[in-house]
């Protein structure tokens, strides 16, 4: 994905990867940040940094008809009313927000 | 001088994208597509086996099969006279879309009804990955205990149903049934649950009673 969209924006290199990440996506943060490392090793995001935003439980309370921010994925009750929410909003991503990138250095021509 | 450009894509794009094509072609076919996640041996195969066994009279069904190793699961679910192909996946600790795709491609689907995708036993990444399924169950045995769904709350998020099996083993081991029943519900409100044992049948015909209804 960074190969493809350095190519067609022009860029050298991708300095950062912004990434969204959900604790629904079964994927953990510090497991992908050590997996990132070892990854970019040799590939135009040798020298990238993973930046991380973590999205909390977001579910719909269709009694509140309202959006709750649910504190733990062991239990999804509204944290107000205690009705049970099946309908979720946030919590699965895992998705590349935009890429950092550096144009190839060209030197000054001399005056 | 660094600039920042906006991409909004899914790492896992690529997946969803050739689910979606799979889906698209069990439709077309008209084949229900079934998967099996749970943990290491709570009971897919001998599940999958009586289902197969007790489904093949009146319907055309077929199964993939997915460890890391050994054709064993293909070997002993080939003896409910069905087609089944074994997945091995090395060291990989899940199925893909791409895998499911590489298994059947010189099958023939319009002749199916069922078919199964037993995943390898792993109750952490095969959540995060659409084979293109109609239906994803998750196993749990009473064995295993109660908790279940709350240590593996995303694999309960991201199934249909739930099945409760070796109920033959529930008083042996003093399976709180209730308690399980609330876990699931804290973790996926709604979930259908289905409690059977694949030895005893009990509850197989209700299952499949269900399975029927869904297509």
């Amino acid at each position: 994905m960074a190969e493809e969209q350095s190519e067609r924006h022009g860029a050298a290199k991708v300095t950062a990867v912004y990434l969204k990440l959900g604790p629904l996506s079964g994927v953990v943060k510090v497991a992908l940040e050590n997996a990132f490392s070892l990854a970019r090793e040799g590939t135009i995001l040798e020298n990238a940094h993973l930046v991380i935003e973590q999205i909390p439980i977001v579910a719909r309370c269709p009694k509140c008809v309202a959006d709750r921010t649910l504190p733990s994925m062991q239990a999804f009750i509204c944290p107000i009313c205690q009705t049970p929410l099946s309908e979720i909003i946030h919590g699965k991503e895992l998705e590349v927000v935009a890429l950092e990138m550096e144009d190839l250095e060209v030197p000054c021509p001399e005056l | 001088m660094p600039r920042i450009v906006e991409v909004r894509q899914k790492v896992l794009k690529q997946n969803d994208i050739l689910a979606r094509e799979l889906r698209q072609r069990f439709k077309d076919s008209g084949v229900f597509v079934v998967s099996l996640a749970s943990s290491p041996g709570s009971g897919k195969t001998a599940f999958l086996e009586k289902t197969l066994t007790l489904l093949r009279p009146d319907y055309k069904v077929a199964a993939l099969v997915g460890d890391l190793e050994t054709d064993n699961d293909a070997v002993r679910l080939a003896r409910a006279q069905v087609p089944v192909k074994q997945i091995t996946t090395g060291t990989l600790c899940h199925l893909e879309a791409s895998m499911i795709q590489h298994s059947i491609e010189d099958w023939q689907f319009d002749e199916l009804d069922f078919l199964f995708i037993e995943n390898v036993g792993n109750l952490v990444c095969p959540s995060s990955y659409d084979l293109g399924e109609n239906l994803r169950l998750v196993l749990l045995s009473v064995t295993e205990g109660e908790d279940k769904p709350l240590k593996y709350p995303t694999i309960f998020n991201t199934a249909d149903v739930a099945i409760i099996t070796k109920m033959d083993l529930a008083e042996a081991v003093e399976f709180d049934l209730p308690a399980a029943e609330a876990n699931i519900q804290r973790v996926r409100p709604g979930m259908k649950t289905i409690t059977l044992s694949s030895k005893t049948n009990t509850g197989m015909e209700a299952w499949l009673d269900y399975l029927k209804s869904m297509v």
